[in-house]
């Protein structure tokens, strides 16, 4: 995303198209009652959430108003009461060591330290489940959780909106923890 | 704030001593209204420590030897970029480094980095590792008060590494990219992504109830949205893709994969390669105008 919009700025690379998120459309077709989400699913579960912010996303592409999507998606699929921000977030939001190739630099020792920041704002939410919209986001903070036995589970944004809609098929749920294995499965 | 003193009516070789209170919370607790020593080498402040020996003063001594001649890397790195990245507006008040999660790992942090490169210590630069363990994630530009780019700074720093000696996965993961038009990092081809894209879909018409009727496009002319997709999923978790083919189905979303340019990523920016990043760029732009797409759309 932000590789591929900051290019076509600083290659001055011609272009009739608009370079978008799709957390953008989320909360647009939620608002338009186009993609009927709910959080009835964990009303009585009362599953806690908390999101990491992507740097490449908010911070570095669309600022604050992206990651007012992000959360109006979030609160909208898992309920307000099921959210838990860690802090600071949104542009202020700390990387989690996912970014600018450190996955793949060849440091995991130093990956995991820079990471404890992240870490230790994920456990202080308490939540169960951390989601991660960005991939590199979600591999550093799975490993995180890996490496730390830390306990929370790291999803996608989309296996939580399907799962909200019922329309989450049983060999979808790779990230989703025992709790919700069978939670709103499609009949 | 340390007192104003005009530094330009300063003597080259000169020190000053000034009182300056802590701007950094945490680190600076002890050198809270400590009377510093700064010598004055040209017309910029170097905080020389009291301990001799310890880094800082270590680092100003090198500058010194270095003189002002030697063209430095910073000076490079300011021509390219917009109002030279700021980079010579640094106050040292520290809200980089104590905000920046990579702070301590080799010995390095923003400030420090930013000051030895001002320094001209661009040997001791180049030797770290630090601008690989910086995820150029911006943080301290949106904390600094000057605005100051120092992510731009790591950015060129990872050149002084000749491309080849670069971080081995960096590199391979871009190199792949640059083999084919689909830029994918983990080297799925044009025809490995169609035929994964067709066989989940298929599985999911035949299997799932209610699902016969679902899509997955790919180049179809004129759609609306160009969704690009991680290789991850293809390559080594393809069921993840459905329940965004779901999601876009729900929505009636007129979207359209393409074979060429589909993948997400690009390692080519984080090896600091100017000319494989342009590349990739615009391989992925042209998959799109090719297919007459309105907006290229990230899954993230
Ligand atoms: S770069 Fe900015 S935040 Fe860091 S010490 Fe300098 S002025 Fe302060
Ligand atoms: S861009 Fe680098 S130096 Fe700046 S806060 Fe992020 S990791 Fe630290």
């Amino acid at each position: 995303m932000f590789a591929f919009r900051s290019g076509l700025q600083k290659y001055n690379v011609e272009h009739n198209f608009e370079v978008k998120s799709i957390i953008h459309y989320y909360a647009q077709w939620i608002k338009e009652g186009k993609l009927q989400v709910n959080s009835d699913w964990n009303k009585d579960l009362q599953i806690k959430f908390t999101v990491q912010d992507p740097c490449q996303l908010v911070r570095k592409s669309f600022g604050d108003p992206v990651a007012e999507d992000l959360r109006f998606v979030v609160k909208s699929v898992v309920g307000d009461e099921n959210f838990i921000d860690m802090v600071p977030n949104r542009s202020n939001n700390f990387c989690c060591g996912g970014g600018g190739g450190f996955l793949q630099a060849g440091y995991p020792e130093e990956r995991h330290a820079y990471g404890k920041i992240k870490l230790n704002q994920i456990l202080k939410t308490g939540a169960t489940y951390a989601i991660t919209p960005c991939h590199n986001c979600h591999a550093q903070i799975h490993d995180l959780s890996d490496h730390y036995k830390a306990g929370y589970h790291t999803v996608h944004l989309w296996t939580l909106i399907a799962l909200s809609m019922g329309i989450l098929g049983e060999n979808e749920r790779e990230y989703l923890g025992p709790d919700l294995a069978e939670v709103n499965l499609p009949e | 704030m340390h007192k104003k003193n005009n530094i330009n009516k300063l003597a080259v070789g000169s020190t000053v001593t000034v009182c300056r209170e802590a701007a950094r919370p945490k680190q600076l607790v002890r050198a809270a209204s400590v009377k510093q020593e700064f010598l004055i080498i040209s017309t910029k402040w170097v905080r020389m420590s009291k301990k001799k020996g310890t880094g800082l003063c270590s680092m100003a001594e090198e500058a010194i030897k270095l003189g002002e001649n030697k063209s430095k890397f910073i000076d490079k790195v300011k021509e390219h970029l917009p109002d030279g990245g700021n980079l010579n507006l640094c106050l040292t008040c520290g809200a980089c480094s104590s905000g920046c999660p990579a702070t301590g790992l080799a010995d390095m942090d923003p400030r420090k980095f930013l000051r030895m490169a001002a320094l001209g210590m661009d040997e001791e630069i180049k030797k770290s590792p630090w601008p690989w363990l910086c995820t150029m994630c911006q943080r301290c530009i949106y904390v600094c008060p000057m605005k100051i780019n120092i992510p731009q700074l790591v950015y060129y720093a990872r050149q002084l590494t000749p491309r080849e000696d670069r971080p081995k996965g960096i590199l391979g993961s871009c190199d792949v990219a640059l083999r084919s038009d689909t830029c994918s990092a983990m080297g799925a081809t044009e025809e490995d992504f169609q035929f994964v894209v067709e066989d989940v879909l298929e599985e999911v018409q035949a299997e799932q109830p209610g699902w016969e009727d679902l899509q997955a496009p790919i180049n179809k002319k004129g759609s609306y949205f160009y969704l690009n997709q991680n290789s991850r999923e293809p390559v080594t978790e393809a069921d993840e893709m459905i329940p965004l083919w779901k999601i876009l189905h729900k929505v009636d979303a007129d979207w359209t994969y393409g074979t060429k340019g589909w993948a997400a990523e690009n390692y080519c920016m984080f090896l600091a390669d100017d000319e494989a990043w342009e590349h990739i760029t615009r391989v992925k732009a042209k998959a799109v105008e090719d297919l007459g797409c309105k907006v290229w759309l990230n899954t993230e």
